[in-house]
């Protein structure tokens, strides 16, 4: 079954528009990473999909079920990018608040597993104000995934996190994936996004301009080959024209120590579709 | 029902571990001993008065005072109400803490009901608390009892919950700060309409009367309020009421009948409208 399904979704604050005729699909256990530049219309399409704002036009779909109906709000689970949990809850009751509301018969079983999933076993008991926004941010996850969603909208997950605990996060999405969740991840770590994502969407003043795969999306750049004369840039071929160019090298009598296939990265596939000015 | 019951008791206990229930005791405590103290010596350096003909002293000083405690325990409720309620949904929405909740399957209206059932329970049992504790004090103090003791009780607990409604309507619409401040205005107003009825009927001045009647019914917790003052001597004939009615806190205004009726529809109109404005709030 599609997890989120999307269909020419449009939101307006006043004049100006958020999104302008957004598609997407998300598939039962798939990682969509997505990506824009700040104000491209990222969290409005999270938000429309948990049910926190409502479209101007167009349809969200979530396992079904219309985004923000209750059937829908049951099967997903949410972290916002700007949370907060009150300060003189536990983790433990946190979780257990966002169990009732869930209706999950998980107890206190499903809490621990929760807990030792995002690494706060030891925190169980320790109030919210007294953990550090890395530790709440693990919570947070941690809530999103009570109940046992079919789709998590993950908004900027490790905006908080220092690099060992982005490794943890990330870790964590790829466990998650392994459960058969399905994952928006909204973020702006592209080197995140790359190595955990099945599928990539490109936003830019509230339209897709980029989508697919991550490896699709880096376009050959060229060939870089190695012989006795040095290194030589061959552009404008791909992978399979190594054997050619090789071929044709040796032919003329060079030696040939190497070549690299260059692609282009991530990155630089972000910033030729937003262009650098809006990054 | 069980999800309003999870938020109610959200609420509650956020008001509990934050140690509110705390203050607020320790200011009704300071209250209530000073309306003793109050009411002590008033009662002390009248029973050496002698009243006109046809004026029962006690029942003046007895009505006046009571009356006065019931002005300050409304105050207190009311205080209690926007406290609780006063950033419920703009106010949580700006901080970040509303979003995880009405994202779960509960639904929005069932968030504010929630919101609504805690705060209207508490500020309900603390002003009638209030209310009994000021009502033994004065009947300690000068042995006098009011005409009407559960209708009061009664009028100033719906009275509060009128005004948590309220507070929770303008949670959704404004800002914490301009909600406490506009729900604090409409308290006001609603006491200047009371105050302008009871000028009115001592000058005799229809209009006067007239605008404070329609300043009471369309801000009801004050047309309950004068209900249930002017409850308090309802069997007091000629001089004695003449005389209990000359004070600020001792009138009040009868309503008649169709006041709780009113108030309830009043009441059930303020949260739909509380209801669909949240529903179309993106947050």
């Amino acid at each position: 079954m599609t997890a989120l399904a999307v269909r020419g979704l449009e939101k307006r604050y006043g004049s100006v528009g958020a999104l302008r005729g957004v598609d997407l699909e998300l598939e039962e256990g798939e990682l969509v990473g997505l990506l824009g530049p700040n104000g491209a219309g990222k969290s409005t399409l999270v938000k429309i999909g948990c049910g926190l704002v409502r479209p101007t036009s167009g349809t969200a779909q979530v396992c079904g079920a219309p985004a923000g109906s209750r059937a829908a709000r049951g099967a997903s689970g949410y972290l916002a990018e700007l949370f907060r949990f009150p300060g003189w809850c536990s983790g433990d009751e946190v979780l257990r608040l966002h169990q009732r509301l869930t209706r999950s018969d998980g107890g206190a079983r499903e809490r621990g597993e929760l807990l030792e999933l995002v690494g706060l076993t030891a925190a169980r008991d320790r109030k919210v104000e007294a953990m550090s926004k890395g530790m709440q941010q693990r919570l947070g996850i941690a809530q999103a995934l009570v109940g046992s969603p079919r789709l998590l909208f993950l908004d900027e997950p490790t905006s908080a996190l220092d690099p060992a605990g982005r490794r943890t996060v990330r870790a964590l999405l790829e466990e998650i994936r392994g459960r058969g969740i399905s994952v928006l991840l909204n973020s702006h770590l592209l080197s995140e996004v790359e190595l955990v994502c099945n599928r990539v969407v490109i936003l830019l003043d509230g339209r897709v301009v980029a989508a697919g795969r991550p490896g699709e999306l880096a376009r050959a750049r060229g060939i870089e080959v190695e012989t006795d004369e040095g290194l030589r840039l061959i552009e404008g071929v791909g992978r399979e024209d190594v054997p050619r160019i090789v071929a044709e090298l040796v032919g003329a009598g060079r030696a040939v120590y190497g070549v690299r296939v260059l692609r282009s990265t991530l990155e630089e596939v972000y910033l030729d579709a937003v262009g650098e000015e809006a990054v | 029902m069980s999800d309003v019951l999870t938020i109610a008791g959200y609420a509650l206990r956020e008001s509990l571990r934050r140690r509110v229930f705390v203050v607020v005791a320790l200011l009704t405590v300071a209250f209530l001993f000073l309306y003793r103290l109050g009411a002590r010596k008033a009662f002390e350096e009248t029973a050496g008065v002698f009243p006109p003909e046809g004026v029962e002293a006690e029942t003046v000083v007895g009505a006046t005072l009571f009356g006065l405690s019931m002005f300050a325990t409304l105050f207190l409720g009311t205080v209690l109400a926007v406290f609780l309620t006063l950033g419920a949904v703009r106010g949580d929405a700006e901080r970040g803490l509303l979003q995880p909740l009405v994202v779960r399957p509960l639904g929005r209206t069932t968030f504010l009901l929630g919101r609504f059932a805690g705060a209207a329970s508490v500020c309900a049992v603390y002003v009638t608390a209030v209310y009994l504790s000021a009502l033994l004090i004065t009947r300690s103090a000068g042995g006098w009892t009011p005409d009407r003791i559960v209708t009061p009780a009664l009028e100033l607990a719906f009275a509060v919950v009128l005004l948590v409604a309220l507070s929770l309507l303008g949670s959704v619409l404004l800002s914490s700060t301009a909600n406490g401040i506009a729900v604090f205005m409409l308290f006001g107003a609603g006491l200047v309409g009371g105050l302008l009825g009871q000028i009115g009927e001592a000058l005799n001045s229809p209009t006067l009367e007239r605008v404070a009647e329609r300043t009471s019914w369309a801000l009801p917790f004050e047309a309950l309020y004068q209900d249930g003052l002017q409850r308090l001597t309802a069997d007091s004939r000629g001089f004695t009421r003449f005389a209990v009615e000359l004070g600020p806190f001792g009138g009040g205004q009868a309503y008649g009948a169709w006041l709780p009726w009113w108030s309830a529809l009043y009441l059930a109109g303020v949260l739909a409208l509380a209801a669909a404005a949240f529903a179309r709030r993106d947050l």
